[in-house]
């Protein structure tokens, strides 16, 4: 019972993490708000307007970082999720299931700033190309592990179910990754393609890691406020969780 | 600065209704999700508390 990896593993607690966590979330709302801020400012402000595309581009400070973390989250939960079947970590597979939610919304976000992005740009909202088609199918594998994790009564073995099919589905990840470059797509294939001035990408790209590093604290707020109810959820009848409410009415 | 003036800045050159469409949609959902975590969290704190006094009052 004291092999290091179980130790490693009652370090991670769900009571430990409960409070390690809720130390942690208002430090990551605080960074969501700075660099938002600062990247909002920045990418309508600094940055000027495209040469080609016109002010349509200064969706790309949404859009790119919403596509990002939604592969991102994905893998991160498939990480968890596998790492929770396989050593039977139940934090593991909680963080798992926290993430999805937030990763779906990401990929909605990146779903729909596209649309929206290719309605003046290529004149369609919608085509089935390689890199949509395989983005679409992040969002129902998302909606499919959400729903699988949810109809199953027995909670440990609804928790393999979803890291199994999380694990399978990671498979599309580097497809939408590599989707750009393996067939022909009306998707552009860089992430950052500047035809301007160096002066002009260096303001734009600034604004878009500035949004990429917003949203990855949001991304950790959000996921951490949730594993947070999960826990309290599953440990209700744990004697640390019953101090803790205890502590909430009698201050 | 890019924008002469307020009604500049939300024309966006002609493409008002493509940005703001995309950032009006990520502000919501940004601003909805954490709402409903945050529910989420103090309703299952509340269930707790219900069910332990809920237990002593049986006791």
């Amino acid at each position: 019972m004291n092999s290091p990896s179980l130790r490693l593993f009652t370090f991670a607690a769900p009571s430990r993490f409960y409070r390690l966590a809720g130390w942690m979330v208002p430090w990551f709302w605080a960074a969501t708000l700075v660099l938002s801020v600062a990247g909002l400012y920045i990418g309508f402000f600094v940055a000027p307007t495209d040469a080609t595309q016109g002010d349509a581009y200064r969706i790309i400070f949404i859009h790119v970082p919403a596509a990002w973390m939604s592969m991102l989250l994905y893998l991160v939960m498939a990480f968890w999720a596998g790492i929770g079947w396989a050593f039977n970590a139940r934090l593991a597979s909680m963080v798992a299931r926290a993430i999805a939610p937030t990763g779906a919304m990401f990929t909605f976000l990146a779903l729909w700033t596209g649309a929206i992005w290719g309605k003046p740009t290529w004149g369609a909202w919608w085509v089935w190309d390689a890199r949509l088609t395989s983005e679409l199918i992040l969002l129902f594998l998302y909606l499919g592990y959400i729903a699988l994790v949810n109809a199953i009564d027995d909670v440990r073995r609804a928790d393999q179910a979803g890291a199994l099919l999380a694990l399978v589905g990671s498979i599309n990840v580097p497809i939408i990754y590599f989707s750009v470059k393996w067939w022909n797509t009306l998707h552009q294939g860089a992430t950052i393609s500047m035809t301007a001035a160096p002066k002009m990408a260096t303001t734009m790209l600034t604004a878009m890691l500035l949004m990429t590093f917003a949203f990855w604290a949001y991304a950790f707020a959000v996921v951490f406020t949730r594993t947070r109810a999960i826990v309290v959820e599953r440990e209700a009848h744990a004697d640390w969780v019953t101090e803790l409410t205890r502590g909430k009415m009698h201050p | 600065m890019n924008w002469g003036s307020a009604s500049a800045f939300f024309e966006m050159g002609g493409y008002g209704l493509y940005v703001w469409g995309s950032y009006v949609v990520a502000a919501v959902l940004m601003a909805v999700e954490p709402v409903l975590v945050h529910w989420r969290h103090r309703r299952a704190l509340r269930d707790v508390s219900r069910m332990n006094s809920g237990n002593e009052a049986e006791s």
